[in-house]
């Protein structure tokens, strides 16, 4: 019994073996296609786009600089800017970097606090109708956003909030469906006891949600931050309609702007990846820091 | 425009996504390699349609470098007609890849070992368990993976915004594209808002239609 048992895994391992080595080799290649784009666009950042031409292919930077970079970040003088095959127009990369910490910033703090605290509502409070309106919420989660950007647009006209800071966040500084979903799930799967105790001892509906409900729940709420800070700093669609001006310009708009300000003949590739790769930075900064709770929080959101 | 988009964008993904979850789930369950596949979904549409912009670019782009290399003509990936949609539904492809197999990941994991256990020990190969275990007990994942994928789909504004905008000769005019351009473009926001609540119906009914012939809701997982 043991001896067949035996070889009959040994034999599945071997057939394993050529099937796994091919497995592998398809995952080697996906990992590639994701991360090759990016190796790239920081061999073509530290390239002059002056001898981008003449070596389109090599690995290594062509003629290796920090010019792109200081010529994103106004650092460069004009000069050698052309000289490296820039158009020598000044972008104004500090402004954008700031506004994009600005709008991501007071989403994500308006947005987490709010939502939190609905969230806390609608998986403990008891209230009429709170299915319902639970209900409506989420199948809001289907609406695209353009059905919601032209209404919310013309709110802001007439609020006379265009190209104002306040105009941007407003409409995602209450909630998103999102948000309150993410945690619910969370509020529903702590323990009411300790709720029920809280209230025994006389602590009200605030003083649990902030005393206890909120510091038992730094990890869902420290996640939903991160991704929502994500998003907010990745969208363009709302600040393209809505802070378009010099002001209030975000980096996305502003990349956007940048590229169609490079002459269509000879863009200034190195530029143009510089300045990706610096408003990207944050965000890649943010995933290394907090990697694990952005990819567990994947599954949880997904699935549940 | 949009249809043909959306057609090519799901079929790859989806198919992508659900190899590349199975990959994960047999191989490795290395949170450095799930990392590296979520990477391109964390940065904005406008980067990644900047940096593919670059690489597919006609003259001195990489992609065309190679086709060269191996005795190819160079395309004009986002100029030409033919190529302009499959080519920004690729990049979405490539943006969204990781994330999809994420979720389906996190499907797979809620499938419990012994199902393929006994069936392995009932003569079943890999591939059978997959087709016949993993796929139908997936189901209720893949339909909300689906579902996503459609709504968002159809909401493509980003990539077309920043490279072909609208062109060459109209082929990437995808629908928020569209209304974009009516309402600000022309100043017609009743047209545009007549636009995006027909496109809201669109994608309302695909969602509904999907998860009733999905059985969304029930698992076969008893």
């Amino acid at each position: 019994m043991a001896t067949v048992s035996a070889t009959a895994s040994r034999s599945r391992r071997k057939r394993f073996s050529v099937g796994r080595f091919a497995a592998w080799v398809a995952m080697v290649i996906a990992l590639l296609v994701t991360l090759f784009p990016f190796l790239w666009m920081i061999r073509t950042a530290f390239s002059t786009t002056r001898s981008l031409p003449s070596s389109p292919s090599s690995l290594l930077p062509a003629d290796f600089t920090w010019g792109a970079f200081q010529r994103v970040l106004g650092l460069g003088s004009r000069a050698q800017a052309i000289a490296e095959g820039g158009s020598g127009a000044s972008v104004n990369f500090w402004l954008y970097l700031r506004n994009s910490f600005v709008y991501a910033g007071a989403i994500t703090l308006g947005q987490v606090f709010f939502c939190a605290m609905a969230a806390y509502a609608f998986a403990r409070l008891r209230w009429p109708g709170r299915n319902v309106v639970f209900g409506i919420f989420l199948s809001a989660l289907l609406v695209p956003p353009i059905f919601t950007s032209l209404p919310n647009f013309v709110l802001m006209k007439n609020l006379g909030l265009i190209n104002t800071f306040p105009g941007m966040i407003l409409p995602t500084f209450l909630m998103t469906p999102f948000a309150i979903f993410f945690l619910r799930q969370f509020f529903l799967g702590i323990s009411r006891e300790i709720e029920e105790s809280a209230a025994l001892d006389g602590a009200g509906p605030w003083r649990t949600f902030f005393g206890i409900v909120l510091p038992m729940s730094t990890a869902p709420v420290t996640t939903l931050c991160i991704l929502t800070f994500i998003t907010a700093w990745n969208d363009y669609f709302w600040p393209l309609l809505v802070g378009n001006n010099e002001q209030t310009r975000v980096l996305t708009v502003a990349l956007g702007v940048f590229r169609s300000q490079t002459p269509a003949g000879s863009p200034d590739w190195a530029g143009l990846m510089a300045a990706t790769l610096v408003a990207a930075l944050p965000i890649l900064v943010l995933f290394i820091a907090f990697a694990r709770k952005i990819i567990d929080s994947i599954g949880y959101s997904g699935v549940k | 425009m949009t249809i043909e988009y959306v057609l090519i964008n799901i079929g790859l993904q989806t198919v992508l996504a659900v190899g590349l979850a199975v990959l994960m789930d047999r191989l490795t369950k290395s949170t450095l390699l799930r990392g590296a596949l979520l990477l391109p979904w964390l940065i904005s549409n406008v980067i990644a349609a900047m940096l593919w912009f670059w690489l597919l670019d006609y003259q001195i782009g990489l992609v065309n470098q190679v086709v060269e290399f191996f005795g190819g003509h160079p395309t004009a990936f986002f100029g030409d007609e033919r190529f302009a949609i499959p080519t920004i539904a690729l990049v979405n492809v490539w943006r969204h890849m990781g994330y999809t197999a994420l979720l389906v990941f996190a499907g797979l994991q809620t499938i419990p070992r012994y199902v393929y256990e006994a069936a392995s020990i009932d003569g079943s190969s890999e591939w059978n368990s997959f087709w016949h275990i993993t796929l139908p007990l997936l189901r209720p994942v893949l339909a909300m993976v689906l579902v996503l994928t459609v709504t968002g789909s159809f909401q493509v504004f980003d990539t077309v915004a920043v490279t072909t905008r609208g062109g060459p000769v109209n082929v990437t005019r995808v629908i928020q594209y569209y209304i974009f351009q009516k309402a600000f473009g022309e100043g017609q926001f009743g047209y545009a808002s007549a636009l995006s609540v027909i496109l809201f119906a669109i994608v309302g009914i695909l969602a509904a239609a999907q998860l009733r012939l999905l059985r969304a809701g029930e698992s076969d997982l008893a």
